[in-house]
């Protein structure tokens, strides 16, 4: 009883009353304490809202006044692609997952006219969330398939809603694709920007496993359970990637507008490399900045606005990363322009963990025991300076490659600098360095010999070996010296 | 029904009359009041399919008022037997509004069944009279719900339940008598109303029955002259005379 109780109280209250009478004309209504402008009688003859398909968005609105916005939905259920091969029947607002993209004016009094397509089996409904009243219009445009409702709404709100088939049962017809998303622009509307897109993050539930081809049917099981199939944006997996990403160019700015159909899941929007300028929380007013990942609740929307700056390709990802990895949660943002060497260099150096670079052999090991340990030895420790091309840092680091310092010393005097180490000016390749190496006595006799050999034999060098004899006499030069 | 069961296989007819259902009790999935919550049928008569094609224009030119040309507008909407000439005899007729089956009905000598006695029926798998809390039973029915109708309807013909009652899943929903008993009422203060939306799952015996829900929606965003390509309807008896 009391779990009912709590079902009714929070689940179900927007849709349990009684709804306005649908042919009220809504005009009449004592409009909310907004701005002025949103007090004001709608001006000029009714306007088709034009609805886009996503990622597209209608053109921002320049009107300067509210007016009468007619927005048409045709329901329409319809087998598409979840993934190649796996098919799904949908149930959607417009033949598409999302639905249509509505955007009106602050002010604006909407008719919404909403048709169940003959060929439908079920019957549907519509509750946007930018509506106030009772059920968001989803009593009032209950309707049967062949039928068409119509109910009139004021945008009294400005900011990103949701709306989302209300047709028991309720989560089923969400998760079967019918949600979209409504913009109530303020006055004047949002700053102007160079790219804006529409994004919505929504769940499947299918019999099979994910990727299992065939008809997939939903399962409601996986629903109540809350353990989805996939998680997607705009409706099938790879909406936006290839061909299809969000595009955009170096210096532009972007703004999407995200949703979350849910039916379970919070959102956890990122775009890797992106750090989101600014930040409209659950499509609100207030704005945050300097955001990288943003949730977005289950029914709820964001807006977030950002510059594109270095060129690549970005990932957009549920930061849930597992729904990234294995549920489909992946988008595309193609940034094309020049290059952007201040903001972010190349891949500069491939380090192995602790830092110690990861060695190419500059000359075959294979079969050579001196040469494979002598690059184990150079890889841990010498290629930190050296560099594993042996090329150095200019100014820096001298380089071991083609050294002209190499092949004018001494074997003696190169294994010197290896156990004693080395400071003080030093000409290599004609140019000078005055660093300090350190002196590496705590490697054996065949190391030192090794690594020697290796350097000596590599990087174009082309000099002789020096063998674990050679290095102890030195040692043992220096070990009896005074 | 013994009988007519010992009939029909001696006379290897496909169908022998309605078939017997109930008596039997059957538990609204929404129970207005604790009264309602098991509600007693008494046993009656049921077409074994949903009428065809070729029944119903046998009707139509018996009763020319009921075609489509001669239907009155209040009794039907526009799209009342639209493609019915078209469409195979021996798939069920759809399009039809309430008035039109139940004037069917009674031409036949019958009535349209009363929800309570078409969900009795209709909770009979194959082998149960009730295999409503049957999960399998359950998830075929909503998968029908949920995949689109075909462009043309198959024939009827399906498998028995344990009625002996075909197709009533899987081919077109159906009419009952007191669609509106529950739903939808003139006056929209009637909280029932809320079981459109969502509310139902607050109100309803098992918040899972995802088709039963999606049944009840159906008939509830129904008007008595509404006519869908998916709906059609078949008659019930309270004797047994075979029309």
């Amino acid at each position: 009883m009391t779990r009912t109780l709590l079902l009714a109280a929070l689940v179900f209250t927007a849709c349990h009353s009684s709804a306005a009478n649908p042919t009220d004309d809504f005009i009449e209504v004592v409009p909310a304490q907004q701005t002025p402008d949103v007090t004001s009688t709608p001006e000029g003859h009714p306007i088709m809202a034009e609805l886009t398909t996503a990622p597209a968005v209608p053109p921002k609105i320049f009107r300067r006044h509210p007016a009468h916005v007619i927005v048409e939905l045709t329901i329409n259920e319809l087998e598409k692609e979840i993934a190649p091969g796996v098919r799904y029947t949908f149930w959607t607002f417009g033949g598409q997952v999302p639905g249509k993209f509505i955007r009106v004016r602050q002010g604006d009094v909407v008719e919404v006219r909403l048709k169940n397509d003959p060929k439908n089996k079920l019957p549907h409904n519509i509750d946007l969330h930018a509506v106030t009243g009772p059920g968001g219009g989803a009593e009032s445009t209950f309707t049967a398939p062949g039928h068409e409702s119509q109910f009139t709404f004021r945008a009294t709100q400005p900011g990103l809603y949701v709306y989302h088939c209300a047709t028991a049962p309720v989560p089923m017809h969400v998760a079967n694709g019918m949600y979209g998303m409504i913009l109530v622009e303020p006055p004047g509307g949002y700053p102007p920007v160079a790219h804006e897109y529409y994004v919505m993050q929504s769940e499947l539930y299918t019999s099979g496993k994910y990727h299992e081809p065939g008809l997939q049917t939903f399962d409601m099981d996986k629903g109540i359970d809350e353990r989805p199939t996939y998680v997607v944006f705009d409706g099938a997996e790879g909406s936006l990637v290839g061909d299809k990403a969000l595009k955009s160019e170096t210096g532009d700015s972007v703004r999407i507008f995200f949703g979350n159909a849910g039916p379970n899941l919070d959102a956890n929007f990122h775009i890797i490399g992106t750090i989101f300028d600014r930040v409209y929380p659950e499509g609100g007013s207030v704005a945050q900045e300097h955001v990288q990942t943003t949730l977005v609740p289950a029914g709820g929307a964001t807006i977030v606005e950002f510059r594109t700056t270095v060129p690549g390709t970005y990932a957009l990802v549920d930061h849930a990363l597992f729904r990234a990895f294995n549920k489909g949660a992946v988008g595309q943002l193609k940034v094309e322009g020049p290059t952007r060497k201040d903001m972010m260099s190349p891949k500069k150096a491939d380090l192995a963990y602790g830092g110690a670079p990861v060695v190419e052999p500059p000359i075959k090991t294979d079969g050579d025991p001196v040469l494979a340990m002598g690059a184990g030895t150079f890889g841990r420790i010498c290629a930190a300076c050296h560099l594993p091309t042996g090329l150095g840092v200019p100014g820096q680091f001298p380089p071991l490659a083609h050294s002209d310092y190499l092949a004018a010393s001494a074997k003696e005097k190169i294994i010197g600098h290896v156990l004693h180490g080395l400071q003080g000016p030093l000409v290599v390749n004609g140019m000078t360095y005055n660093g300090q190496m350190p002196a590496l006595n705590f490697l054996s006799d065949a190391e030192v010999a090794a690594v020697l050999t290796y350097a000596r034999a590599s990087f174009g060098n082309g000099l002789s070996r020096i063998s674990p004899d050679e290095v102890a006499k030195v040692r043992g030069q220096t070990a009896s010296a005074p | 029904m013994k009988s007519l069961t010992v009939l029909a296989l001696v006379g290897g007819i496909a169908t022998a009359g309605p078939a017997h259902v109930g008596p039997g009790i059957y538990r609204p999935a929404f129970p207005t009041s604790p009264a309602e919550r098991e509600i007693a049928v008494p046993g009656f008569w049921l077409d074994r399919e949903p009428v065809t094609n070729r029944e119903f224009g046998a009707f139509v030119r018996a009763q020319p008022a009921w075609s489509r040309d001669g239907v009155k507008a209040i009794f039907a909407d526009p799209g009342y037997l639209d493609g019915a000439t078209t469409a195979p005899t021996s798939a069920p007729v759809v399009r039809v509004s309430w008035f039109a089956a139940r004037a069917y009905c009674a031409w036949r000598g019958g009535r349209l069944p009363r929800e309570a006695e078409w969900e009795l029926a209709a909770a009979a798998d194959a082998h149960h009279r009730d295999a409503s809390d049957d999960p399998a039973f359950q998830a075929q029915i909503l998968s029908w719900y949920a995949r689109t109708t075909p462009a043309v309807l198959p024939a009827i013909g399906g498998a028995p339940n344990a009625w002996g009652v075909r197709d009533l899943h899987g081919l077109v929903w159906e009419w009952v008598e007191d669609f509106t008993a529950a739903l939808v009422t003139s006056d929209s203060r009637d909280p029932t109303r809320s079981r459109v939306c969502g509310a139902e799952a607050a109100a309803a015996k098992d918040p899972r029955a995802y088709a039963t829900f999606m049944r009840f929606a159906f008939r509830g965003s129904l008007t008595a002259r509404d006519t869908v390509a998916s709906l059609g309807f078949r008659c019930a008896y309270d004797q047994e005379t075979s029309p």
